[in-house]
């Protein structure tokens, strides 16, 4: 056990997935020397050479492009794209081949590689930097979309992103990344994809969030009995893990940090009031940002949903 | 100070077998007669493939399908130079490359009915599914060509485009890899003047698309792409190159596409007949056979043979592609991805 950051965690996961497996390539613009922008490949390049650790030119779609190539051979690629802002360039590649390929050589060829991208707000970060569009990602089927909430659970999903089979968008929140630091074992284990987990049980609401929203959610339930549910892997997500809790409690309020209209949040209410309509005693509320463009930092912090805004939701659903 | 050249280039252009069948002995590739008629059966079989295909879709047996009537020469040339290890990256117009790498006919006509199971390419064969999104293509091969040179396997890739294709950026960017990494690859490009209705020189103000590569910091050379031997030779000596690590090339088959850009197009509406008439006399098939009915190699009597073992192929093919049983439905979920969601276990029970 060690107490590390999530950079810390994601980078041991990274040397450790190396270690294992030689096929297991980094890429991505400047991975290599500088150890990424936030650092999460640090000393990898010192460590597994330039073979393994490869500086690309600066060309989103031409390193997704070239993942899938290798993924085809047999090649394991972890793919860094510096900002999630920065990803719509490879989203061709992503949509078009690397969810595809295994459906339409009927198998002969898949994608086994991961995407990682820094995402999400709350660092006062430039403009382009701090999306948070993982539903555009979630409505590619073949694609995974996982999404860390702690060192100790990044890593674990690092490691099972890697070995799955399919290829992984993997975001990492970029306001977790030094944070929280917590005790993170240093052996090999691994969070399996597709399963929620329950952060704490509750009998009177179920929250859920996820990434950096579950941090905030966290903050916001004290005084309440909330069962707060980290999703972890947003597609395809863990449908009864949530409706099992939902229909425990009754009541639901989702949180995330992307815009409401077509979030994540709307498939996760239709889902709910899909299966589990008559255990539910209120409406199902989403506390999300707003539907406008995401602002520079001087409005962010009006944008993101605040603990004031989680709670009110809680106490709405509560006394409806 | 006076102003220096940092950089002059000279583009190369390669022709060896011209329009009235006349072959330039100083440049032919050595190929053992053996290896010239399998030029001429495949390109027959093609051809024959081709036409059969448009008839089908006519006839509502089959979806859109892209002709590639004229390209013979750029598709078999290359693919018969290309070795079993080398790694192919065929467009949405490459049926000549399938057929010349022995993908059976019957699973190109299943694909083009809308049949998935037709592009399902045999674990021995070394060739991508065909590309739909223009030109996405090329960065799967620099990403395959940076896992052989990881590997160090003794293989390269090949990867053909489109004049239009080279207007994308995925192009530059794949392009722009392969000479940073000197990836073993080769980027064949078959200029064939028209992307649907926009020519040639709508794509670029570049005199040719062989020099692009020497922005990339490697060779490029443009073939006359209806001259069998000159793409065959030009292609062997890139991958050879590549797999000696000498990088990548780019080569430009300049070619035309002699029919419609897909069925459901009408070329006569941006293209004048004479174009058209013009490149007829420049036809791939039709100099080759001049050539080898010269060299005493094509009797009449062979020519109907060979047309008619084709057309018995194509004609097999035919009736077991359209014999073939229905693709399970359950089939969409089974490939989607290696193990079935929560949802997609409940929607698989509709059938």
């Amino acid at each position: 056990m060690a107490t590390m950051n999530m950079v810390q965690a994601l980078n041991l996961a990274l040397r450790e997935e190396m270690e294992r497996d030689k096929d297991v390539i980094v890429l991505g613009e400047d991975v290599g020397k500088d150890g990424g922008v936030f650092r999460v490949t640090e000393g990898l390049y010192s460590h597994f050479g330039a073979e393994r650790v490869v500086d690309t030119p600066l060309a989103e779609t031409g390193i997704v492009g070239a993942a899938v190539g290798m993924a085809a051979y047999g090649l394991k690629p972890v793919v860094e794209i510096q900002f999630m802002g920065f990803i719509y360039a490879a989203i061709d590649q992503i949509c078009s081949h690397a969810a595809r390929i295994r459906a339409r050589s009927r198998g002969r060829f898949t994608a086994s590689l991961v995407i990682r991208t820094p995402y999400g707000g709350g660092v006062k970060a430039l403009e382009h930097h701090s999306e948070s569009t993982e539903a555009l990602f979630c409505q590619m089927p073949g694609m995974k979309v996982v999404v860390p909430s702690s060192p100790r659970i990044a890593k674990g999903l690092l490691h099972s992103a890697i070995r799955d089979p399919d290829p992984v968008i993997f975001l990492e929140p970029t306001r977790l990344y030094r944070m929280i630091k917590e005790d993170v074992p240093e052996i090999d284990y691994t969070v399996p994809l597709g399963k929620a987990r329950i952060v704490q049980e509750g009998k009177d609401v179920t929250v859920v969030a996820w990434g950096s929203m579950l941090q905030r959610t966290m903050q916001s339930v004290e005084g309440f009995s909330a069962e707060v549910i980290d999703l972890m892997t947003l597609s395809p997500f863990d449908e009864e893990t949530v409706l099992q809790s939902v229909k425990k409690t009754g009541r639901v309020v989702i949180v995330h940090e992307a815009p409401s209209n077509c979030g994540l949040g709307a498939e996760l209410s239709a889902t709910i009031a899909e299966f589990a309509m008559l255990h539910l005693k209120a409406p199902i509320i989403r506390v999300t940002s707003y539907d406008v463009v995401l602002p520079l930092p001087k409005l962010e912090d009006y944008y993101l949903p605040t603990v004031t805004r989680i709670r009110k939701a809680i106490e709405m659903t509560l006394q409806y | 100070m006076p102003e220096q050249i940092l950089e002059s280039y000279q583009v190369k252009r390669l022709d060896i077998l011209d329009e009235k069948g006349t072959l330039d002995d100083s440049l032919a590739p050595s190929l053992a007669d053996s290896e010239l008629m399998r030029m001429y059966d495949l390109s027959i079989l093609a051809r024959t493939f081709d036409q059969r295909a448009i008839s089908l879709q006519r006839e509502g047996r089959l979806g859109t399908y892209p002709s590639i009537m004229g390209l013979e020469a750029s598709q078999i040339g290359s693919a018969l130079a290309a070795e079993e290890s080398d790694w192919l990256f065929p467009t949405f117009r490459e049926s000549g490359v399938y057929i010349a790498k022995g993908l059976p006919l019957d699973m190109i006509f299943q694909y083009w009915a809308g049949d998935e199971r037709g592009m399902k390419i045999p674990d021995t064969m070394n060739v991508f599914p065909l590309a739909i999104p223009v030109g996405t293509q090329i960065a799967h091969a620099v990403g395959t060509a940076m896992a052989i040179k990881y590997r160090k396997d003794r293989a390269a890739a090949l990867v053909y485009f489109g004049d239009g294709g080279s207007s994308r950026g995925d192009f530059h960017e794949g392009l722009n890899m392969a000479g940073v990494f000197q990836l073993p690859i080769l980027f064949l490009c078959q200029n064939n003047q028209w992307a649907i209705s926009v020519p040639r020189e709508h794509q670029t103000a570049s005199k040719t698309i062989a020099q692009k590569a020497i922005a990339y910091g490697f060779e490029g050379i443009q073939v006359d792409g209806n001259d069998i031997f000159a793409v065959f030779k030009a292609t062997r000596a890139a991958l050879e190159k590549a797999k000696k690590g000498g990088g990548p090339t780019l080569i430009e088959c300049f070619t035309y596409r002699m029919g419609d850009h897909t069925t459901s197009d009408d070329a006569s509406r941006y293209r004048t007949k004479d174009e058209i008439e013009k490149w007829k006399a420049r036809d791939p098939i039709l100099r080759l056979r001049l050539y080898l009915e010269k060299k005493g190699l094509l009797k009449e009597a062979y020519q109907e043979e060979v047309q008619a073992r084709s057309k018995a192929a194509v004609d097999e093919a035919q009736k077991k592609a359209e014999k073939a049983q229905p693709p399970d439905p359950r089939d969409m979920f089974t490939y989607s991805s290696a193990s079935l969601s929560q949802r997609q276990a409940r929607q698989i029970k509709d059938f």
